[in-house]
């Protein structure tokens, strides 16, 4: 027998909910977040599998779903090990059946489990389209508030390295113009791990987009358990000539171009947004009220992108603050190419990245 | 009032060549003549040494991901040659070299696509197949779909689509049976079960004693093959493609064979494969079995099989150096086959590059400038 009421970590608090059997978990907000700084250095993919674990340990309702999962320890290896310390009742692999496996998902969460989906990649999840489009963010809604749909959906996002258009998606423009989900976008292992358990313990449906690309980054993950608050950005970089807001990998080639930039005494605020919805803006003006400029990154397309959303509110709410155009670096508006040397053309980079600041503060 | 059945239903499992290599001349009749097998045995033996020297091309960083055909050959060569060359339409997935060549598709395409580059599916004029499908299952519509739609164009032209068991499972699959069934549309669905998807084995990824049965519920004649035995395929393939062409609507084969390599280049099947199994399939292998018929019939030895192998890897190398000596791509080349007629934004982000935004204006926002000091 499962227990259905909601764990609560240390600190945390039980919330009711009359959609949700057992009501669910908020981590203590007030508990400041561990140093970034140390040297328990792991991969991007052992915080994913860390953040996995934890949450299942203290939660026997959570289980993971999906392609390869569980025998191949992951397509990607970020499940490694973790058949032999759950069990194939709750390392689950599944048949290739992507909107079969996410309405399954869909269905076991408003039942009182806590489904985690991995898609193999988020390209796949367009088979999936009317379970996660359809179905997944508008439960709550269209049930009245009768039914809740905790459920994670985890995968690589972006173009993974020469896989061709079909396979290499970034699909945060799309979805995030669904309402009634929630969409994290982790940069670095630290917030790989404090982010997907917030997901995970999260009562509404989180997009969790991880890049392949990124999986064996390392960097220092702290030990202990911590929670990463959903719509706060993280200022990696503080400069008062401009903004740079990114989120997910290009945040890493924001931060090689401010380090570029400040050998030139160009010195910038860098901001990594964490999540796409909810989207932290309040950080945003308030940053623009020093720099009075603004360039937005997104490895995204860019008609209709979270730049251009982001771009539009700074217009709405910062427009007397600016000194240039918001300017946006997004991939160019084609398919993903195939070829290695266009792909890399295709994609934001540093150089572009420390182009299009010179041209703003120019 | 007694209870009635009202539906019932077997499968048939049809082998003509045995893994020894001996031939059921009853079943046999009016298949294969001798001629036609050694081609066969040929275009396999080619395709076998493509994926080796593909293999190796990966394994040296002169190619991204490869998945290799090895011990499947059987079903691409002898379904493609029941098949009407630069007629009938081919609808693939990624097991299917010797069928792609046989009608017709230059050799160096395959390997310019695996290298990555897009112009590897842009299938030449008269040549009647479609570009490779990465996301599993979608392509089984097209096949649907082309054959609809050459039945309403009054042509009589037969479509083959390849997948894999693992395939059966996406929802797309089981909309192209029934669309293709309800619409009698002439079109062959043609299973390789090769017992695995990835590490998934064929066990978990379904709960039904044979892929075949699936089709009972679409009402399409059905049968389970030995995949490795060219003259079943042939058979099979041949029986439903007249099928087709007679109006008789679709067909589903199931086609029983192995991958004896990784399910890609990225791939180690040692981890999750029981070495025995693959060992005991390895004797089923379709150019073993088919060179031991070819030998008993007094239509192959040792002379003649050497001469091939050195055929294949003249043809092979000539293959290589051709998809490599393409020149590459530039950027600008992203816009070249979007839309007809390139739109004006596009143009001038083609013409500006590394503007990245449709509407903004690159001089006002000092872009060009920022560039020329990169
Ligand atoms: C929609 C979709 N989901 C997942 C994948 C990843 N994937 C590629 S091949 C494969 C296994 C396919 O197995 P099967 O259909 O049996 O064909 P086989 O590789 O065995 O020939 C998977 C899961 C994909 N390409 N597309
Ligand atoms: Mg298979």
């Amino acid at each position: 027998m499962l227990t259905m009421t909601s764990p609560v970590p240390p600190g945390g608090q039980l919330v009711d909910h009359p959609a949700l059997p057992g009501g669910y978990a908020e981590p203590d907000w007030s508990k400041p977040l561990p140093s970034r700084e140390g040297d328990r250095v792991i991969q991007f993919r052992e915080a994913l599998r860390e953040a996995i674990s934890e949450e299942m340990r203290r939660d026997e309702r959570v289980f993971l779903l999906g392609e390869e999962v569980a025998e191949y320890n992951g397509a990607y290896k970020v499940s490694q090990g973790m058949l032999d310390e759950f069990g194939p009742k709750r390392i689950i692999d599944s048949p290739i059946s992507e909107n079969g496996f996410a309405g399954l998902g869909a269905a076991a969460a408003m039942y009182g489990l806590r489904p985690i989906i991995e898609f193999m990649s988020w390209s796949f999840s367009l088979v999936a389209a009317d379970q996660i489009m359809n179905n997944v963010p508008k439960m709550l809604y269209m049930s009245g508030g009768q039914w809740g749909c905790p459920i994670v959906f985890r995968g690589n996002d972006g173009a993974g390295g020469q896989l061709g258009s079909t396979h290499s998606w970034t699909v945060e423009g799309l979805y995030a113009n669904v309402p009634g989900v929630k969409i994290a976008i982790p940069s670095c292992p630290y917030d790989a791990k404090g982010l997907l358990k917030t997901a995970i313990l999260d009562p509404d449906p989180v997009f969790f987009l991880e890049s392949e690309r990124m999986l064996g980054d390392k960097a220092h993950v702290p030990e202990e358990e911590y929670y990463i608050p959903f719509g706060q950005a993280a200022r990696l970089r503080e400069g008062d000539a401009c903004t740079l807001v990114s989120f997910g990998r290009p945040v890493n080639f924001c931060l090689e171009a401010a380090d570029a930039l400040a050998g030139e005494g160009i010195d910038v605020d860098v901001l990594d947004m964490r999540t796409i919805r909810p989207l932290d803006m309040n950080s945003v003006i308030e940053s623009i009220k020093r720099t009075n400029r603004v360039v937005v990154v997104d490895q995204c397309w860019p008609f209709g992108s979270v730049a251009s959303e982001v771009v539009t509110q700074i217009i709405e709410r910062g427009f007397d603050w600016l000194d240039h155009p918001p300017v946006r670096v997004n991939t160019e508006d084609v398919p993903t190419p195939y070829a290695k040397q266009l792909e890399a053309a295709y994609l934001p980079s540093t150089e572009r990245i420390i182009a299009a600041v010179r041209g703003a503060v120019g | 009032m007694p209870k009635k059945v009202v539906y019932k239903a077997q499968i048939e499992h049809l082998q003509i060549l045995d893994e020894e290599g001996k031939l059921d001349t009853k079943l046999a009749k009016d298949t294969l003549d001798d001629e036609q097998v050694v081609h066969l045995y040929e275009q396999m033996s080619i395709t076998r040494h493509y994926d080796e020297v593909a293999f190796k091309l990966q394994r040296s960083g002169r190619m991204g991901t490869y998945p290799q055909n090895k011990g499947q050959e059987a079903n691409a060569a002898a379904s493609a040659l029941a098949l009407r060359k630069g007629w009938d339409w081919l609808v693939p997935c990624y097991r299917e070299n010797t069928a792609l060549f046989m009608h017709g598709l230059p050799m160096h395409y395959v390997l310019l696509h695996w290298m990555g580059d897009e112009r590897g599916n842009q299938i030449p004029e008269g040549v009647n197949i479609t570009p490779l499908s990465i996301p599993i299952g979608t392509h089984m519509l097209h096949a649907t779909g082309i054959a609809w739609a050459a039945k309403l164009r009054a042509e009589d032209r037969v479509v083959a689509t390849y997948f894999g068991d693992g395939a059966t499972s996406e929802g797309d699959f089981h909309g192209a049976m029934n669309f293709a069934s309800v619409m009698q549309a002439p079109v062959l669905f043609y299973c390789q079960n090769n017992q695995w998807a990835i590490s998934v084995p064929r066990e978990i990824q379904m709960n039904s004693e044979t892929v075949a049965q699936k089709a009972f519920a679409y009402g399409m004649p059905t049968i389970q093959i030995d995949g490795n035995d060219i003259f079943a395929v042939y058979k099979a393939t041949k029986d439903a493609v007249d099928r087709a062409r007679d109006g008789g609507g679709p067909s589903f084969i199931e086609a029983v064979t192995y991958r004896l390599a990784d399910h890609t280049t990225a791939d180690d099947a040692k981890r999750y494969r029981d070495p025995e199994e693959v060992e005991a399939w390895r004797a089923k292998d379709p150019l073993i079995r088919t060179r031991k018929y070819m030998e008993s019939k007094g239509l192959w030895d040792d002379t003649k099989q050497t001469e091939l192998q050195e055929r294949a890897e003249k043809i092979v190398a000539e293959v290589v150096r051709t998809a490599e000596g393409i020149e590459k791509p530039t950027p600008a080349d992203f816009f070249n086959h979007m839309f007809a007629e390139l739109p004006h934004e596009l143009e001038r982000q083609r013409d500006t590059m590394h503007t990245s935004s449709l509407c903004q204006n690159p001089e006002q926002a000092g872009l060009r400038a920022g560039l020329e000091r990169v």
